[in-house]
């Protein structure tokens, strides 16, 4: 294909923006045209004076005022927000329930709010890349005493690395009652699961293992003496519940 | 790196061109303001797999040419060029004199180019985006891009060789 060259193709020439085929053949061409090689280098002239002109603005320091607040809820990238949606939602249907409950079945209703708890969690803070947790598994003593100290109770991540999974390590965060533990996990394709530690469950009978799908994450949840837990995820069905099963045996034994 | 990090990255070249498009240091950086804010507000609507420059560059576009027209000035069509004494860019203290003579003149030249042509001519020779990405940016097909930039660029050659360019007071509309 040899295509006569046009003016567009001197624009593009002189930009920078020709593949490798046509430049050769418009390096030929002007090669035979001295005029327009003046035009090619007069345009690269403008070009470089304008770098020269207003590329000083870029080592200029950035006005403050220019700068968002990281703390902005402008910030709050667009799962976050659907993630907030979502809690929103499920607040507003746990109430409407509420009227129908109310009385009977309260710790069944805390059982429930568990796994939107944890799968919204899951949601906000698996796809940060920067800051995933507070304290890293690289200090993962230190992990342990602050969760436990926070928490009123002794708690120790479980260990996943036969299943694959690694610890990240963990942060807390606020529940309704206090504060609650996230604990995440990566395995070797990046692949994260998050575990939500609630310390309120106390008060209420032991639960049996159940399983939760909310918005597209599996939730696996249970309630022990002293903690209510959730594990979630997206490997499907069938890895979670092996996952959960594995956290399951660790914190009942 | 974090959504934010990544618009945050942005802000320098959103200054120069901004700068560049402007003339003016105060409302250039009131334009980027005006952008980083409308950026934050339609963020949950942006499409991750289009590249951010583009987006912030076309929602500046926006932005300038409304205020553009608010101030009375047909910046769209490009037909009447103004050149108040007050809207001469201020010369660059720290270069030499013969630069800042040469810069002077460059900004002068800029602020006579229609607005549209001035865009395009920025966006690629300054900004260095490829042709595609100005068309996405300003929201006009690539032909327009490339017509633009070649009236840009024969137009700012004659402004500096010094052939004779109206100066039009600007009248409001």
């Amino acid at each position: 294909m040899n295509a006569p060259i046009s003016e567009d193709d001197l624009h593009a020439y002189a930009d920078g923006q020709l593949d490798a085929s046509r430049l050769t053949q418009v390096e030929a061409w002007l090669a035979a045209h001295p005029e327009r090689q003046a035009q090619v280098a007069e345009w690269r002239a403008q070009s470089a004076g304008l770098h020269r002109a207003f590329d000083r603005v870029l080592d200029e320091p950035v006005p403050a005022r220019l700068i968002p607040a990281a703390n902005s809820p402008h910030w709050l990238d667009a799962r976050k927000l659907a993630a907030v949606a979502w809690l929103m939602l499920g607040t507003v249907t746990g109430f409407v329930l509420r009227g129908q409950t109310d009385g009977e079945q309260a710790s069944t209703r805390i059982a429930q709010s568990l796994p939107r708890q944890a799968a919204v969690a899951h949601a906000v803070f698996v796809p940060e890349v920067r800051h995933p947790v507070e304290v890293g598994a690289d200090q993962e003593a230190h992990l342990v005493g602050w969760l436990s100290k926070r928490l009123g109770s002794e708690l120790k991540p479980p260990k996943l690395d036969d299943a694959g999974y690694h610890l990240v390590g963990g942060r807390l965060l606020p529940g309704d009652k206090g504060e609650v533990a996230q604990f995440m996990y990566e395995n070797s394709t990046h692949n994260r699961l998050t575990l939500y530690v609630r310390p309120d469950a106390g008060n209420n009978k032991d639960t049996a293992f159940r399983h939760a799908r909310e918005n597209d994450v599996d939730v696996f949840y249970w309630i022990d003496e002293r903690f209510g837990y959730a594990l979630s995820g997206n490997t499907g069905r069938e890895d979670m519940l092996r996952l959960a099963t594995l956290v399951y045996g660790q914190y009942s034994r | 790196m974090s959504s934010r990090d990544a618009i945050v990255a942005e802000i320098p070249r959103l200054r120069r061109y901004a700068r560049a498009l402007t003339g003016r240091s105060d409302s250039a950086d009131d334009l980027v303001q005006d952008t980083l804010e409308r950026a934050l507000d339609k963020w949950r609507f942006w499409q991750r797999e289009r590249d951010l420059r583009p987006w912030l560059f076309s929602i500046m576009h926006n932005l300038h040419v409304d205020g553009h027209r608010r101030n009375g000035h047909d910046g769209h069509n490009g037909r009447v060029e103004f050149c108040d004494d007050e809207d001469l860019p201020v010369p660059v203290q720290r270069a030499e004199q013969a630069d800042a003579l040469e810069l002077r003149d460059l900004e002068r030249a800029l602020s006579l180019l229609p607005l549209d042509q001035r865009e395009v001519l920025l966006l690629v020779g300054l900004e260095e985006l490829s042709y595609a990405e100005v068309a996405r940016a300003l929201g006009v097909p690539q032909g327009t891009v490339m017509s633009r930039l070649s009236r840009a660029r024969n137009r700012l050659k004659a402004i500096l060789a010094g052939e004779s360019t109206p100066h039009l007071k600007v009248v409001s509309s």
